[in-house]
């Protein structure tokens, strides 16, 4: 069996010693050859990174309880569709995104509410950032009794956590355009919420666009962590608290696995919608060329 | 704090706050009234107003408890403990904060150190930025917080028991905004002052001692801010599994378990104050750091 120890160190050594060369290719000014090994640098690290794991397990015959192969993991993936479905179904069709879209929205709109009353924001600006370092979690057992054990708890506690990134970033962008700007579009006599829509929303994309990917993993956070206070026998949750009460950790990783990737797929797609909505923004552009 | 340090902020906050409690106050009301309404007509009676918003101030088990309610539950488990000589009894908040408190600090301690020893290798090692970086941030998709139960059930099984499995969950959240706040930080030097240091030929170790880890301060304070806010988000997150024994996080399970909602509600507040002094402790060591460095605070 040390022999399989030793071979994954090999592996190990030698995907260190390829990176390392990788790194120092000097592609000159072929943007397509830098690009591709951009992305191969961190893929073969990921990789290695699987085959360690896989080999260390195996090598030094580490009780599936306390870590189970990836290979485990995956096989118990295939043979649980239905079951991951359900459970991706409740936690983050129902809730995360409603929540999500609820606690957004509302951050959203009391900010533009808020936005000609400087009094109220030098008040909830502080309050929102000091809200926004409590463990707003703890919350989760008072929503799980106010509105029962189905998603709209799950949702409600999403809401209160996404919210205060949400009011706090879209004040603070309102306030980014520039002063310069701002007199611009009152020499053209525009009015306050033409300035919003042509002058200001736009300049506060980047701040909006920042808390939305702050909100889309502490979403998935809040809704999973409320599950464990009480829910119906459905939710990734639920199945996390339930499969390792019963030592079913492989169950318990593919659940994770599944939040991995929705985690990554929703911060993803806000990403990428950032890109299309703010290309002007240096940080965009720069990324590009 | 930079509560009442800015000018003008005070008046404004003052007015939110009273505000809040204002609603509160309401809602308590309208959220406990069916249950009064109930009493009454299961007694016979009818209520009068006056009556009504008395009663739903003094419920035992309110849906939402008033906040003079939660004052004084917090204030017999916190004060009136040490008033009769007992501030570490089971029942006290202290006793549960303080359990809290170490895992929290345990986590953060390591948490900073293994961000700060990350980003400096990132910094250094071009293969290690290409690499590590991207794995890094996909760390954080992962919800974390979602396998507390399961790290700590699993150390539990292999009699790994205690404050470490909590300390874990918070290093793991608080390496995250270390690293990438300490790799700008390290990286913040101007290109003009790292040739300034390659012309008196510095070698590496001089460069990072006396320019990249000064430059980095103020980068670091702040994302230690982050970092030990965090670190207590995941030690009460770690406690809810352990079979509601001890510390913030079984107060809020146990609490809700039974209905007990004031507890929870200050467990909640007792968490919130926790959080709002570990920020301001790190705050005051970031404006003793940059006085000593020479800088304004």
């Amino acid at each position: 069996m040390n022999l399989l120890l030793i071979a994954t160190l090999i592996f190990w050594i030698a995907m260190w010693w390829l990176n390392q060369r990788l790194v120092r290719v000097d592609t000159g000014t072929n943007a397509v050859a830098k690009r591709a090994i951009d992305l191969l640098v961190p893929f073969i690290f990921g990789i290695t990174l699987f085959v360690l794991w896989e080999g260390v397990v195996r090598a030094l015959e580490v009780s599936p309880v306390l870590l189970p192969p990836p290979s485990a993991i995956w096989e118990r993936i295939i043979n649980s569709v239905p079951i991951l479905w359900a459970d991706f179904q409740q936690t983050f069709l129902k809730a995360v995104i409603a929540g999500y879209v609820m606690g957004c929205g509302a951050g959203f709109l009391v900010a533009l509410a808020i936005d000609r009353s400087p009094f109220l924001q030098r008040g909830l600006l502080p309050l929102g950032n000091f809200v926004s370092a409590l463990p707003i979690i703890g919350i989760a057992p008072i929503m799980v009794m106010w509105f029962g054990f189905d998603w709209q708890s799950k949702a409600a506690v999403v809401i209160v956590m996404t919210f205060f990134p949400m009011l706090v970033n879209t004040v603070q962008g309102f306030a980014a355009a520039d002063r310069m700007q701002i007199d611009l579009m009152r020499t053209y006599g525009a009015s306050w919420w033409q300035t919003m829509t042509k002058l200001r929303l736009p300049a506060a994309a980047p701040f909006i666009f920042n808390a939305l990917k702050i909100n889309s993993t502490l979403a998935l956070i809040g809704a999973i962590v409320a599950e464990f206070f009480g829910t119906p026998t459905v939710g990734m949750g639920f199945r996390i608290s339930v499969e390792i009460g019963r030592m079913n950790v492989d169950m318990v990783w593919a659940e994770i696995a599944v939040a991995a990737l929705a985690g990554s797929a929703f911060y993803g797609a806000v990403a990428l919608i950032e890109r299309a909505v703010t290309f002007w923004h240096p940080s965009v552009r720069s990324a590009r060329n | 704090m930079t509560l009442f340090s800015e000018e003008g902020k005070f008046l404004p906050i003052l007015a939110v706050v009273t505000a809040i409690v204002a609603i509160w106050y309401a809602a308590a009301v309208w959220l406990n009234a069916p249950q009064e309404y109930d009493r009454a007509q299961r007694a016979g009676a009818t209520i009068a107003f006056s009556q009504l918003v008395q009663n739903t101030m003094t419920q035992e088990r309110p849906v939402l408890p008033a906040p003079h309610q939660v004052a004084a539950e917090i204030w017999k488990t916190t004060g009136a403990m040490v008033q009769r000589g007992r501030p570490f009894s089971k029942r006290s908040l202290i006793y549960h904060a303080w359990i809290t408190l170490s895992a929290t600090l345990l986590g953060f301690l390591i948490g900073s150190v293994l961000g700060i020893a990350l980003a400096v290798g990132i910094v250094h090692n071009l293969a290690m930025d290409k690499s590590v970086m991207p794995w890094v941030i996909t760390s954080q998709t992962i919800p974390i917080l979602a396998i507390a139960p399961m790290i700590i059930v699993v150390l539990n099984a292999v009699g790994i028991s205690g404050l470490l499995p909590k300390a874990l969950i918070s290093t793991y959240l608080s390496f995250f905004p270390v690293v990438v706040g300490m790799v700008k930080g390290l990286r913040s030097p101007e290109r003009a002052q790292l040739d300034l240091f390659h012309t008196y030929s510095a070698s590496r170790w001089q460069t990072f001692r006396m320019l990249r880890w000064p430059s980095s301060m103020p980068y670091l304070f702040t994302s230690l801010k982050v970092a030990v806010a965090i670190s207590l988000v995941g030690a009460i997150v770690g406690e809810l599994p352990t079979g509601a024994v001890a510390g913030l996080g079984a107060r809020l399970l146990a609490g809700s378990y039974y209905g007990q909602t004031i507890q929870i509600w200050s467990a909640l507040f007792v968490a919130a104050a926790l959080a709002a002094v570990l920020v301001m402790l790190v705050d005051v060591g970031h404006k003793m750091v940059l006085r000593r460095m020479g800088q304004a605070a």
